[in-house]
């Protein structure tokens, strides 16, 4: 027992580390020297006080993709539809944002709840489709993708467009005050923590933070947790065992379409306070890399969206600082997945084999 | 008369963590023999078996071959030098035909295409010199499991194996199937080609062998000739103490707890009567693919009948599916253990609750009960005698008697008013065959009714009060054990007969 979640957790860090060394091997044949690139990529994200505040702001929303993506794995669907829920959900608080004028304490939890519920329908769509039809559901989240960003790009750039002025990218008007995420700063400066008031980190995180709980409760404490997971591993089982295969299926893709729906909050209630055409760039995406590499374990999803937080923050200081691109940033995380998927083919093989022969 | 081993192993030993599966295992095999390896799961048959086909290597030992020793590195070694082995699943590629299957990896080709005339016309001999009828342009993936094996073995033949290893070849296999794969080891046999059996069913092994190896814990406990041995002395050996002999027990039938009323599911059903009484252990027989698995799939409400109506305690089930049906007390044990009884991945706790998570106690609102959950498995495990070194451990890893007993445990510890157990021992060792059975013996003395539905007609004829036969998807008969001997249960069950029901 002990053995496996040592191994379980070993697995992942060693990827990393091989991913960090062909990634050097790489820099040297690029002409560059691979320490004086890490030595760029870490000193401007974990040494300092202001690089930490970067790396859990770009952590944020990856915890939400994250969790997204292994709630539904754990179902046994493929979710790789989070960037449309993304874009769904961030629309959704937005419109609540501008059109809703409450005090903070009432407009925020409508947002949030809005933005689930959107991003929720969102997944839904697929869910229902597989459940009903059996129509794959890795195909229409892919599909509905698009949809999501056309359509929110359609909004933004028609009935939601800011009046009056000339942005290089379409956006909405600014959200009502209720509807802003304060940053962390003066929270920090007063405990001592000196952090200047640029670094955008805001009380997202811990909003990140608290849905990883509720994720893992859900999952390990509760009924439908029990459900979700008995369908993803085994559905004619399941079935046997007096669950609804279909009905758990539609389910797990709502709640994971619902924390897909909260990735957007972090950029467009405690950021830019609007929602901007495209803001997303793929956080939907890292979630996939995200889950895997953090095994679909709330806790691991933190570390490992701290991590990618730590390669965004870091690919800026490369691009700036060095002549190194920072696509090779990309390269690392591509390398790191591949290692992970690899190790934990290796590792489960390996445990299975020792399990067994001590049977 | 001078023996003439074809296959020695010489002080054969392998650990594996925690256990010695091999130790000191020294067997002879003599040319032309069927020689039976016997022993309860996990006595280290297979363990030996795969040293001795270069799946796995030996820690110590040797393997002689005709007197000289060999090095048996894979089984591409093992099987140049002529030993070739059968697994107890199949090695084939399900959606190629029977012929590309068996010239897979030893393809005759012409101008790079397979030459499908020339390996047709060697496969024909080789067929015609061992007496097999297999149909060659067959795809691999409809046929029935006692034909698939033919395919395996017409494999290894068509690589020239002189020894073939056999690994519990008969425990997927039908009473008709059995026979003629029997009459094949005759062939072989008859052939000049080694056989060596490996089983745990001691009339097969008999019937079949020439000489029998008894491995226990690891260690060769006996070697016997056929005339030496019989079902006692082997058994006494096996497991290291006497065998009660398995019989019904009488009871008292009470009130009709379960009644089918012209059940329809086309193709396989055709109007299926059936009452299932309380106190009653109810045998359902039959050549697999009769329709016995859609009749149990209906009664558990898996699946859904077109016509006919069903009674529980004289009241019609009006809303069919597995958890109403479970909500009246009808419990069920599965034929396919690993793939519906089960969730491998799940630990053996989360195992014992499926089926009743969703309520008290196991589930209070919608939290799961831990406390409640962990206690309530500790007890079934201690009471079911599941062998778990913890039971937060993935059943995966429990062997399948273990994992056979939780689903049992699970099943009979929600004490359920009706009882299916399909195939309930079905690949299991002795010990927990015995225990099993008594089991379902103390469900029916408990007044609970039981159907019990199994290919191993020994178990039927033993247990049960009353046997229906299922032919065609109807029932052809409903019998007494006491009165019926397997060889009419056999007309019956191939359709040579038929009752007025």
């Amino acid at each position: 027992m002990i053995r496996r979640v040592i191994i379980s957790i070993l697995a992942p860090f060693f990827a990393v580390i091989l991913a960090f060394l062909l990634g050097a091997v790489v820099i040297v044949l690029l002409g560059e020297n691979p320490f004086y690139v890490y030595k760029v990529l870490f000193s401007n994200s974990i040494t300092n006080v202001d690089g930490w505040g970067y790396v859990l702001f770009n952590a944020t929303p990856f915890i939400f993709s994250g969790l997204a993506v292994a709630l539904a794995f754990k179902g046994g669907l493929f979710n790789i539809g989070v960037e449309g829920q993304i874009y769904m959900g961030a629309f959704a608080a937005a419109w609540i944002g501008i059109t809703v004028n409450l005090p903070p304490v009432l407009e925020m939890p409508l947002a949030f709840l809005f933005a689930m519920l959107i991003g929720g329908l969102w997944g839904l769509i697929p869910g229902f489709l597989k459940a009903r039809f059996g129509a794959h559901e890795v195909i229409n989240t892919i599909m509905l993708n698009f949809i999501a960003m056309a359509l929110t790009n359609y909004l933004v750039n028609n009935p939601f467009k800011e009046q009056g002025q000339i942005n290089p990218i379409p956006q909405t008007k600014e959200l009502y005050s209720g509807a802003i995420i304060p940053r962390v700063y003066p929270l920090l400066n007063k405990i001592g923590i000196s952090i200047s008031s640029s670094v955008p980190l805001n009380y997202t995180l811990f909003l990140a933070l608290l849905f990883c709980f509720f994720t893992w409760y859900l999952l390990e404490r509760t009924r439908w947790g029990y459900e979700i997971k008995a369908v993803g591993l085994n559905p004619k089982a399941s079935r046997y065992g007096g669950i609804n295969p279909a009905y758990i299926t539609m389910i797990t893709m709502f709640l994971s379409g619902a924390l897909g729906g909260l990735g957007g909050i972090n950029d467009v209630m405690g950021y830019r306070y609007r929602f901007l055409d495209g803001f997303s760039h793929g956080i939907g995406f890292t979630g996939i890399a995200v889950a895997l590499l953090g095994k679909n374990n709330p806790i691991g999803i933190i570390f490992a969206s701290i991590l990618f937080g730590i390669l965004d923050r870091g690919a800026l200081a490369m691009d700036v600082f060095t002549n190194t691109p920072r696509e090779l940033i990309k390269v690392i995380q591509a390398v790191i997945i591949i290692f992970v998927a690899v190790g934990n083919e290796l590792i489960f093989r390996l445990l299975t084999r020792l399990e067994r022969e001590r049977e | 008369m001078q023996d003439n081993y074809i296959l020695e192993t010489q002080n054969i030993a392998k650990h594996f963590p925690g256990v010695l599966a091999n130790d000191n295992v020294s067997i002879r095999i003599r040319e032309g023999d069927i020689h039976s390896v016997i022993g309860e799961n996990g006595a280290g048959k297979t363990t030996l078996m795969n040293i001795i086909y270069g799946l796995i290597r030996p820690e110590r030992g040797k393997i002689l071959l005709r007197g000289k020793e060999v090095n048996v590195s894979n089984p591409a070694v093992a099987i140049k030098l002529g030993i070739g082995m059968v697994h107890q699943h199949f090695m084939l590629v399900p959606p190629f035909t029977v012929w590309e299957n068996i010239a897979l990896g030893k393809e005759i080709t012409k101008r790079g295409r397979l030459d499908k005339d020339r390996t047709y016309s060697e496969l024909d001999k080789l067929m015609k010199d061992y007496r097999f009828s297999v149909s060659l342009d067959e795809k691999v993936e409809g046929l029935p499991v006692g034909i698939a094996q033919k395919v395996e073995l017409i494999k290894l033949l068509y690589r020239g194996v002189e020894i073939l290893i056999l690994d519990e070849p008969t425990a997927l296999l039908v009473p008709q199937e059995v026979e003629e794969l029997f009459e094949t080891l005759y062939a072989l046999k008859s052939q000049g080609k080694t056989i060596i059996f490996i089983s745990h069913k001691l009339k097969e092994v008999l019937r079949i062998s020439d000489r029998v190896t008894v491995m226990r814990k690891g260690k060769v406990v006996g070697e016997l000739d056929r005339n030496e041995a019989d079902e006692e002395t082997l058994a006494q050996l096996m497991i290291g103490k006497t065998l009660e002999p398995l019989h019904s027990v009488a009871s008292e039938r009470g009130e009709e707890v379960l009644r089918l009323e012209n059940i329809k599911l086309s193709p396989k059903l055709k109007q299926i009567n059936l009452s299932i009484y309380k106190g009653e252990i109810l045998g359902l027989a039959g050549v697999e693919g009769n329709g016995q698995r859609e009749l149990l799939e209906i009664i558990t409400g898996l699946a859904f009948p077109e016509d006919g109506r069903i009674f529980f305690l004289n009241k019609e089930i009006q809303h069919i599916d597995p958890r109403a049906i479970r909500e009246l007390g009808i419990g069920f044990i599965p034929e396919d253990r690993q793939s519906m009884g089960l969730i491998l991945d799940f630990s053996v706790a989360e195992n014992i609750i499926l089926g009743k998570h969703y309520k008290a106690p196991y589930t209070i609102g919608n939290k799961l009960n831990l406390p409640i959950i962990y206690q309530a498995t500790e007890e079934i495990v201690k009471k079911y005698d599941v062998r778990t070194s913890s039971i937060y451990k993935p059943v995966r890893f429990l062997s399948g008697g273990n994992q056979q007993k939780v689903i049992l445990g699970r099943e009979l510890s929600s004490n359920p008013v009706v009882l299916i157990a399909s195939q309930p021992t079905r690949g299991l060792d002795i010990g927990a065959t015995e225990m099993i059975h008594s089991l379902l013996l103390d469900t029916k003395k408990e007044g609970r009714a039981v159907l019990l539905h199994s290919s191993d007609l020994d178990e039927i004829m033993s247990l049960s009060d009353r046997i229906v036969v299922m032919y065609e998807g109807e029932i052809v008969s409903i019998l007494s054990p006491k009165k019926v001997d397997e060889t009419t249960l056999g007309l019956y069950m191939t359709g040579m007969r038929k009752d007025p029901i």
